[in-house]
């Protein structure tokens, strides 16, 4: 059976097996979810917003859907993808179900930080307040994670906290008996004038295929500090469909950083929403690939109210036969006066199969407004090559000095030392040099 | 020291170096001039090993070894350094983080640890006043928005740090004022030593008058077709190019 029937036909298996555990709100929010994918299944290369992003070669495998599968795990095979050197807070998934041994969790007056069984049990009224209110739950893979999606990290910050540590974020799939499709969702709320920073990771430890859609709902009060980073790196046969709505109140600033750097298909859907004026959102993204791989930025930024400000920063760097995808939509409702909105897309082509499509999109509907969008396509510069070898830089460590320049400057926004440090290190390894790179101080 | 014998280079089908032989010995100092087009650029590059030119015929040793087969990067550790007419603005990699890189590479070729990070400070201190450079040069990106002295300053200071056996110096007087001029020359002359040599590309004398000359050779459509000692630069610079080309003529 097809992977589209497959779910489709399941579901009424899986909303008996809840056995009424849920509230009838999120009953009817499932049934609402597989409708509309009944209705418009996966998405395929006619639509206009996957034009450019197959995802037949992903949905052919015959994925389990069921759960139950092994969470035999120990924390050395976690660690690895963890950011290290810092005390945090740690929600860790395993194959999608919540892992209580490997993780740290916290339930205190001001700050919750947990997965979503417990939000459902002990924070309904925040759940229902948000759960599914951000998300646009028409597009055909959020409804399919409504439908199915029982776990993912809950994170809420009361108004006026500032959440002491880093929260990592970590699904790790480690059956090695079956391919696995998960439909995990997170849900952060941050009140008014609280701050909080994320990292979130999808990795496989085993080489059945993996097919996660994750979606993530994101409210940040007024006043408030949100930093949300993404490491997408990968095993060669996981396939990640990420759709994350981000909606920002007054004078908040939220950023939301990508490193996508492996993975066989990853297609990235971010939408920022502003609520309140004076807002900032910031993407930043380095897209390092190299394979058969495939990246695809989308990106959304809704300015409905006036006087707030966007910037994307996407940089790209593809070698061998990999393929990115840019595609940033911008739009600027008639009310939305005094917005500023940029964004920028350089990418780097390291070979002559590497393919790049990239489309900025703004649609203006105010009239004062600064606006702007850019977008490059190079290659590395073969006189730099050349200096830095004469000066006795071999050409492979030459490269990685003129790639890491290129994209450095996406990292702006990372204020925990040992994070950027690792990010960094990742990029580094990525690049398989061992450099010491830094940003220049300007 | 350096070896050239009969060598010819092309680009793009066309022949640039035509034929040429030069010899340089350790504690020389080479001057090679030469009107526009002569192929002293081409002449430098192909030693430093750009892979762009075509070498079809003859040989470059270096210290008794054919370097032909060599990468840029190894032909630099071999002991080879070429400053570049236009050295190249490399944004977002700091002029630290780089020569720290270039010195570690090197050292690692051949077969010695990493400079220890304080030994590395005292060098680079030392050899910034060398050139007479701001304490600020060291974390800004390489040659980004330096003026063309700075540049080319930056260039012999990484000559100073690297110490080469053989160091060459393309146009290193153009774009400089004369106050610059000095500095670089005496930059030059301070790293000069028995062991080492010097081999100069320039088109005018004045850079000679400060870095001496023992031999001076005269490049001219892809030939070495005439030299002489310091004085040949002081004739070129009075009478010009022409009555070479006439003497060849004839």
């Amino acid at each position: 059976m097809k992977l589209q029937e497959k779910l489709i036909s399941s579901f009424d298996k899986f909303g008996k097996s809840l056995n009424g555990s849920e509230t009838d709100s999120l009953r009817k929010l499932r049934a609402e979810g597989i409708e509309v994918f009944k209705a418009k299944g996966f998405p395929t290369t006619k639509d206009e917003e996957w034009k450019y992003t197959p995802l037949n070669k992903s949905i052919k495998h015959d994925y389990d859907l069921a759960d139950g599968f092994s969470s035999d795990i120990k924390s050395e095979d976690v660690d690895p993808f963890l950011c290290t050197g810092i005390d945090s807070y740690k929600v860790v998934f395993v194959n999608g179900v919540f892992n209580a041994s490997l993780s740290n969790i916290t339930s205190q007056d001001k700050f919750f930080v947990s997965h979503l069984k417990d939000a459902f049990e002990g924070k309904s009224e925040i759940f229902n307040k948000y759960y599914g209110k951000l998300a646009d739950t028409q597009q055909s893979m959020v409804a399919l994670n409504t439908a199915y999606a029982q776990e993912g990290a809950f994170v809420y910050v009361k108004a006026g906290t500032v959440v002491d540590k880093l929260i990592q974020i970590i699904y790790i799939n480690n059956d090695s008996s079956r391919a696995m499709m998960n439909q995990v969702r997170n849900l952060f709320v941050v009140e008014d004038r609280a701050e909080v920073q994320i990292l979130e990771r999808h990795q496989s430890l085993s080489d059945e295929s993996v097919f996660t859609n994750v979606v993530t709902e994101t409210s940040v009060g007024n006043e408030s500090h949100f930093k949300h980073f993404k490491v997408q790196n990968d095993r060669k046969t996981t396939t990640l469909v990420d759709s994350t709505f981000v909606k920002q109140g007054t004078s908040s600033n939220a950023l939301v950083d990508t490193f996508a750097f492996g993975g066989e298909l990853t297609r990235n859907n971010l939408h920022f929403e502003f609520a309140g004026e004076h807002a900032e959102a910031h993407m930043d993204a380095i897209t390092l690939l190299k394979g058969n791989t495939v990246v695809d930025h989308h990106t959304f930024v809704d300015h409905a109210v006036p006087n707030c400000q966007s910037n994307q920063l996407y940089k790209g760097i593809y070698d061998e036969k990999s393929k990115g995808v840019f595609n940033g939509k911008v739009m600027v409702r008639r009310d939305a006066q005094k917005t500023n909105a940029f964004q920028q897309n350089n990418n780097l082509l390291l070979t002559d199969h590497a393919v790049i499509d990239t489309k900025p999109q703004l649609e203006i509907f105010a009239d004062d407004v600064a606006c702007s969008h850019g977008c490059t396509i190079g290659q590395l510069d073969d006189e730099a090559l050349f200096y830095m070898q004469s000066r006795g830089i071999p050409r492979k460590e030459a490269k990685a000095f003129l790639m890491f320049a290129f994209a450095g400057d996406t990292l702006k926004n990372i204020t925990i030392p040992e994070l950027k440090e690792q990010l960094i290190n990742l990029v580094a390894c990525e690049l398989k040099v061992d450099l010491e790179l830094n940003e220049v101080n300007l | 020291m350096l070896k050239i014998q009969d060598l010819k280079v092309e680009i793009e089908g066309k022949e640039i170096i035509k034929g040429l032989n030069l010899e340089i010995n350790k504690g020389e100092v080479h001057a090679i001039m030469g009107p526009n087009g002569a192929g002293k650029s081409t002449l430098s590059a192909v030693i430093a090993g750009r892979e762009e030119y075509e070498v079809t015929a003859g040989t470059i040793e270096f210290e008794g070894k054919d370097i032909m087969d060599l990468a840029p990067e190894e032909r630099a550790h071999a002991g080879v350094f070429l400053s570049f007419q236009y050295p190249v603005e490399i944004p977002g990699v700091s002029v630290t983080n780089f020569i720290k890189t270039a010195i570690n590479e090197s050292r690692k070729a051949r077969g010695l640890e990493p400079m220890e990070a304080k030994d590395l400070l005292k060098l680079m201190r030392e050899k910034q006043q060398l050139l007479a450079m701001d304490k600020t040069f060291m974390s800004r990106s390489i040659n980004e928005g330096f003026s063309g002295g700075e540049k080319k300053r930056n260039e012999i200071f990484q000559m100073a740090m690297l110490d080469p056996k053989l160091a060459i110096l393309d146009e290193t007087d153009s774009g400089l004022d004369i106050d610059a001029l000095k500095i670089v020359a005496n930059g030059v002359n301070k790293l000069k030593n028995e062991d080492n040599a010097v081999m100069v590309i320039t088109h005018y004398q004045r850079l000679l008058d400060h870095i001496i000359p023992d031999f001076v050779h005269v490049l001219f459509d892809g030939k070495i077709v005439k030299s002489g000692d310091k004085n040949l630069a002081i004739k070129l610079e009075e009478k010009g190019y022409d009555w070479i080309k006439q003497e060849i003529e004839a």
